[in-house]
């Protein structure tokens, strides 16, 4: 949409994320639940996407899927020029490695380790050098803001500053895509927009792909684009920044 | 990433440190028995092959009867059955007669019960005893019976004190003679008795003032060095069963007794305690093992969350696998390590109390070292499949 081309990729016009008929059923035969029913989505480079919906309406279940956290029933899932679904466990472990950032609402940091240790986790399944490690991580935590703050412990940290972390944690192995599940769900207002902000400016300076789940309005309307989702199926998408 | 699990397992145990202590408890007292048994155990077949090789060097023991008791129709040697073997074998050094009886001897007010050997010639030589004062018997004192005698340290020290015996006159038994030499300290017997708890008179002397027989109640031989000790065993017996007229269906009325064979005896002793032992320190370390699977199964629960975080991250099953398999292999190292500084301390201060030597077997150290930490890759190998196979989604879900 009005991402600005990318530097050096070559297939710039082509989607960062496609999703092509996408099915995810659970359970049989009179248990079973359909929570996707076929889906088409293209996310595109350096895009900020925003997931919207009732709860079971599929956004989570799709963000799931798009986290390689969970596999289609039936249907295509390209990320980059990888067909994720052909991926085992290991293949799917090592796009979220390199290629994928996790915040999530209940920030999810290993809670008996400090800020630094916990930014430096995705460093250390990448295999990345203590020592480069730590600077990474310094650099990282300065970018959301932590300067200072490396040696405390989760518990010693407000909300927002937990989830400060975690982003800064989603971002210090340079992913492709950024998935963000409902990260101002456990905030409030003013500590949410702040954390909107700081995504923003990833998503603008370093053009990074997001998609994010949300059911607030106005946190969606950060999104360039906003896809609402109903009972397993995309509803309507709203383009260029106004949310609905 | 190896380093990083290490790192991350000792943090992990050390934020539960009693816990993690209770849990090896088991690792610790299996290794710990282990090499405590290992190290008393060559300790004491150390002690016993040393007095068995103070005995002199490979010495036969005859006896003029198959067992032990008496009750038996005992047909006794004679002064010439030693002398005919030491002709007619090859390979015996030394073959001496001896007889011995437990009398109290008396120097002036002092008196003491003691071992009263009557030696042939030869004696000392086989048993490669030194005489640190004094002198030996001459062949011709040998021969004539005289009433002289020599004696260990024990009894010297009991009758004279610090006072040179050598000169002085002792009454053995009913008769007077003048001590002329002294032994050289030997110590503790394999069967805990004094060896220096003797005293030495010629085999004639013996037989005339106190057995009143020529017979002789033993026969002590020493092989000489490097021959085949069975073929030299089988020819004293083909001697022997001639000289007391065995036909060839008759079974031998006397006993060969080798030092090898009495050390065989032991070291098979020690042996079959160490297996029992052994066994006893499997099952700890059975149920120790299943301790550090039971607490890593806990733990494995307790940190869900933490695993679907690591997952989300993108650790392959196979990373934290990797994670909680050194965790449990880290576990089960530091039993091993505590057990095995346990079980040194306690075998050297045991070993002195004992007096045997403190002999280590390093070997087997690092091989219990090796042993606790497969208990934990075997322990931990089912706990951390099970972290390893968790769904993300569900483990992320966890509270």
């Amino acid at each position: 949409m009005n991402g600005p081309q990318r530097e050096g990729a070559p297939s710039t016009r082509a989607p960062l994320i496609r999703l092509r008929g996408v099915e995810r059923v659970y359970g049989q035969g009179d248990a079973r639940v359909v929570a996707l029913g076929g889906i088409d989505l293209d996310v595109w480079p350096g895009e900020f996407v925003a997931l919207m919906g009732p709860s079971g309406s599929g956004k989570s279940t799709t963000m799931n899927i798009l986290g390689c956290l969970d596999t289609p029933t039936r249907g295509s899932y390209r990320l980059g020029d990888v067909e994720v679904t052909e991926l085992d466990n290991d293949g799917r472990a090592l796009l979220r490695r390199h290629t994928l950032g996790f915040v999530f609402q209940g920030f999810h940091l290993l809670p008996r380790v400090t800020a630094q240790e916990n930014v430096e986790l995705p460093l250390v399944y990448q295999g990345v050098p203590a020592h480069e490690r730590r600077l990474r991580a310094r650099e990282a935590l300065a970018q959301v803001g932590l300067s200072g703050r490396e040696h405390h412990v989760p518990s010693e940290l407000s909300g927002g500053q937990q989830q400060r972390v975690a982003i800064a944690r989603a971002i210090v192995a340079q992913p492709k895509v950024l998935l963000a599940d409902e990260p101002t769900g456990n905030l409030d207002s003013a500590r949410s927009h702040e954390i909107m902000a700081l995504i923003t400016r990833f998503n603008r300076e370093r053009h990074l792909t997001i998609v994010m789940v949300t059911h607030e309005p106005d946190i969606a309307a950060y999104a360039q684009r906003v896809v609402h989702f109903r009972d397993g199926h995309v509803e309507r998408i709203d383009g260029a920044g106004e949310a609905a | 990433m190896l380093g990083n699990a290490l790192r991350e397992a000792i943090r992990s145990l050390g934020r539960n440190a009693l816990r993690s202590f209770l849990t090896v408890l088991g690792i610790v007292i299996g290794v710990g028995a282990v090499i405590a048994m290992v190290t008393l155990g060559r300790g004491a077949t150390q002690a016993v092959s040393d007095q068995i090789s103070s005995l002199g060097s490979n010495i036969v023991f005859l006896r003029p009867s198959r067992g032990f008791g008496p009750g038996q129709n005992v047909v006794p040697f004679k002064v010439e059955d030693a002398l005919a073997i030491a002709r007619e074998v090859p390979g015996v050094a030394w073959s001496t007669p001896v007889s011995l009886r437990t009398l109290t001897v008396v120097a002036g007010n002092q008196s003491w019960s003691t071992t009263v050997v009557g030696a042939g010639e030869g004696y000392l030589e086989a048993r490669r005893w030194e005489i640190v004062k004094g002198r030996g018997f001459t062949p011709s004192e040998l021969r004539a019976g005289v009433a002289s005698c020599i004696v260990g340290q024990t009894v010297a020290r009991e009758l004279f004190g610090s006072e040179d015996p050598i000169g002085q006159r002792m009454r053995v038994d009913k008769f007077s003679c003048e001590i002329i030499g002294l032994l050289d300290a030997k110590g503790q017997s394999a069967m805990g008795t004094d060896q220096d708890d003797i005293v030495i008179i010629p085999l004639r002397t013996y037989q005339r003032r106190i057995s009143g027989t020529t017979d002789v109640d033993s026969i002590q031989l020493s092989l000489a060095d490097g021959i085949d000790n069975e073929r030299v065993l089988a020819d004293i017996r083909l001697v022997l069963r001639e000289r007391r007229h065995l036909s060839a269906n008759m079974e031998d009325n006397f006993r060969l007794i080798d030092s090898k064979e009495i050390e065989r005896t032991l070291t098979s002793t020690t042996r079959m305690l160490t297996v029992l032992l052994g066994a006893v320190a499997g099952i700890s370390l059975l149920v120790g093992g299943i301790g550090i699977m039971n607490i890593m199964l806990v733990s494995v629960t307790e940190r869900t969350r933490e695993i679907g975080i690591r997952l989300a991250i993108g650790a392959r099953a196979a990373d934290v696998m990797l994670q909680f398999l050194v965790e449990a292999v880290v576990l089960a190292l530091l039993g091993g390590a505590i057990g095995i500084t346990l079980a040194l301390v306690f075998s050297l201060v045991a070993a002195q109390k004992l007096g045997f030597p403190f002999s280590p077997d390093y070997g087997i150290v690092l091989i219990a070292a090796l042993f606790s930490g497969a208990i934990g890759i075997v322990f931990g190998f089912f706990p951390a499949r099970r972290a390893a196979r968790l769904d993300p989604i569900e483990a992320l879900r966890h509270e």
